[in-house]
């Protein structure tokens, strides 16, 4: 840590990983559900559940965003952040609007929580992802702004590298087309069109910057290779995604009432959109083959490749597989989407995260690495996370393939429920698969504790 | 890649690509939302249907099922359910929830009122009619 100002990203690391932790425990027992029906009902009904998990989700990813943010602009600007005090201050009200927010999900009907929060003045709930009462989307908004306001004022008292440019793109960017989630017209065909623009112009638009600028940042640090060759490369990949993503918005406006002409503009350019991310993969593997140091943090190189390698999978190629028009007539909607959306989100944002705070958190520590058995655990934690995903998204695209198969095709079709009940096998396969990465979440936890060895820097 | 192809022309491409692509997709949004009304039906949008709209907004109804196959996955397509059932059945369905048979995916009981369960009706109704280019597949969504 070169700046003590840095400091303030380790409370935000901290909260990601815990919210992370929750997120999993809600992911499972939904899984649960997915097989014994009435599990928990009616005390947390499934909705419910889903809300828990992926806002818990959204949430900690944000948390790591910023505090990735906080650690990276100033070594990059050189100068101490604009104002600690207010990245804390930001930090708190942050998590307790947070907290709040999941107590309400818990503890009050939706209904009521949208009367007692404003819904009926400005109608913003109820829609996927973006279920959170009116002051959490508002504080989100306040916050977004002190943060942004805090890192970009660093950047513009210091150094000005292409990497804390990026970041700070992405990061507008978020809160940008955040600001879609008010609009919420009655009319659904134009919700879902513009609905979109926060959900897709993020995870395949706005947030592949802060990958990048994430991913390149540690790979300078790890690899010391050249900061030129490093920023050519992010200038390229993150040049592809938006040439492809952008317009790639098309392939969700297939079927939901937009015209056909979609169909086209959607498939092609979003076809295209595995590119930036297969381009991730050779930039992290290259840069590793050309290192000119040998960092001792073993761990954090290898969350940095398995980004490359589990994005490109998980976003790249279960991307592909179903979003030409003709494919995803039958697969929308269906178990492929939810096998895509866990291998996608894992392999970029929540890797490119844990990457981050694996090398970050050591030096928020005074130390370059972790203990040599503190690393090897994290290591452990990392294989048994990446595998149980994969199995995850293997055991849902089987389900999905069956589910089409016995409901989309053929001349006698069977009805939801029915078709659900012939693919239970896979349910409780995916349920095995998920305690698996509970495990190695705890191991992921538990290596933070693990005492050895450590060399310190001055 | 090569030291001819340097930095500042990759920062180039970056953003030229990114206006020029953005300016594209802002030009067909303007296209989309001009041609939308004859795909919408938007004439019969009443005040019915965008008040059966709220109701499934602020019962989260999208946390358990799909609408024209966005959502979550843990229970049927409801973008076509009103051609596939009818309103009738629809409303008999959501008043007698939940089934309470054990080991079943459960639905909640909302306790909506007779004008309630109109309005989402009325709302599942005009969402059936949206021209979504022939999707569903198959009546069972
Ligand atoms: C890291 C990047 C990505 C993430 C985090 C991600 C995540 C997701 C998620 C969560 C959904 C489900 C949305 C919903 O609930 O309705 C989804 C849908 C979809 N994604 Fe991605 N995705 C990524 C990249 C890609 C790429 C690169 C492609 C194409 C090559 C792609 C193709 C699709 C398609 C076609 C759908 C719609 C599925 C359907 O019709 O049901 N995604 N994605
Ligand atoms: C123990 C592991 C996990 C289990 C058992 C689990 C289970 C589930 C279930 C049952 C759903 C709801 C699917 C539906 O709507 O029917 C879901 C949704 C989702 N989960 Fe997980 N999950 C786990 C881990 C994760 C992880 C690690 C991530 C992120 C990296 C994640 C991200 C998501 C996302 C983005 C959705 C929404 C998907 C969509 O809309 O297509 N989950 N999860
Ligand atoms: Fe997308």
């Amino acid at each position: 840590m070169q700046f003590k100002s840095q400091a303030v990203a380790k409370p935000y690391f901290i909260a990601a990983i815990a919210l992370f932790a929750g997120q999993i425990l809600f992911g499972l027992i939904m899984g649960f559900q997915y097989v014994v029906g009435d599990f928990l009902f009616p005390l947390i009904p499934f909705n419910v559940a889903r809300m828990v998990h992926t806002n818990l989700l959204i949430v900690w990813i944000l948390f790591g965003f910023m505090g990735a943010a906080y650690y990276l602009i100033p070594e990059e600007a050189e100068t101490e952040l604009f104002s600690p005090k207010l990245a804390i201050l930001m930090f708190w009200i942050f998590l307790v609007a947070g907290a709040l927010t999941i107590v309400g999900y818990l503890t009050v009907p939706y209904a009521t929580l949208a009367a007692m929060t404003g819904n009926d003045m400005l109608a913003t709930m109820g829609r996927e992802f973006l279920e959170q009462p009116l002051p959490t989307k508002i504080g989100i908004v306040i916050v977004a702004l002190a943060f942004l306001f805090n890192i970009s004022m660093t950047v513009l008292k210091g150094r000005k590298t292409s990497i804390s440019l990026v970041l700070l793109l992405g990061l507008w960017g978020l809160a940008i087309f955040f600001l879609f989630s008010f609009y919420n017209p009655s009319n659904l065909v134009l919700d879902k069109y513009f609905w979109w623009w926060t959900v897709h112009l993020w995870v395949e638009g706005v947030w592949e910057l802060i990958l990048g600028a994430m991913l390149a940042f540690v790979l300078i640090k790890i690899t010391g290779v050249d900061r030129e060759v490093i920023e050519k490369w992010l200038y390229v990949i993150i040049a592809m995604t938006l040439i492809t993503g952008i317009i790639g918005t098309g392939h969700h406006y297939f079927w939901i009432g937009t015209p056909e002409y979609w169909q086209w503009f959607g498939s092609v350019f979003s076809a295209l959109e595995p590119i930036p991310f297969f381009m991730m993969t050779v930039f992290a593997f290259n840069m590793v083959n050309r290192r000119r140091r040998e960092h001792p943090n073993k761990a954090a190189t290898l969350w940095a490749l398995g980004t490359g390698v589990m994005a490109f999978l998980g976003a790249g190629v279960w991307g592909f597989l179903h979003t030409l028009a003709p494919v995803n007539f039958y697969t929308h909607g269906s178990q492929i989407t939810a096998a895509h959306g866990h291998m996608a989100f894992y392999g970029a944002y929540v890797m490119v995260n844990l990457t981050m705070i694996s090398y970050a958190m050591p030096m928020l520590r005074g130390r370059s690495a972790n203990s040599p058995s503190a690393q090897v655990l994290e290591m452990w934690s990392f294989w048994l996370m990446t595998v149980s995903i994969v199995f995850i998204t293997l055991f849902l695209t089987a389900a999905g393939i069956l589910q089409i198969w016995l409901q989309r095709m053929g001349e006698t079709p069977m009805s939801f429920m029915a078709a659900q009940d012939q693919i239970m096998l896979f349910y409780w396969l995916r349920e095995a698969a998920g305690f698996v990465f509970l495990l190695g979440l705890v191991l992921y936890i538990w290596s933070f504790f693990k005492k050895g060895e450590v060399q310190t820097v001055a | 890649m090569s030291e001819t192809f340097t930095k500042a022309m990759a920062r180039n491409i970056f953003y030229g690509g990114a206006v020029f692509f953005f300016l594209l997709f802002l030009a067909l949004t303007f296209d989309t939302i001009q041609t939308l009304p004859k795909r919408d039906h938007r004439e019969n949008i009443t005040d019915s249907v965008v008040r059966g709209k709220h109701i499934w907004e602020t019962r989260n109804c999208v946390g358990c099922h799909t609408i024209l196959g966005e959502g979550a996955y843990f229970a049927p397509e409801l973008g076509n359910v009103y051609k596939r059932r009818g309103g009738e059945f629809i409303k008999g369905w959501i008043k007698s929830q939940p089934t309470g048979a054990p080991g079943r995916r459960q639905m909640p009981q909302f306790n909506l009122t007779d004008q309630q369960l109109d309005d989402v009706v009325e709302f599942l109704k005009w969402t059936s009619e949206i021209d979504t280019n022939k999707w569903p597949p198959n009546i069972e969504g």
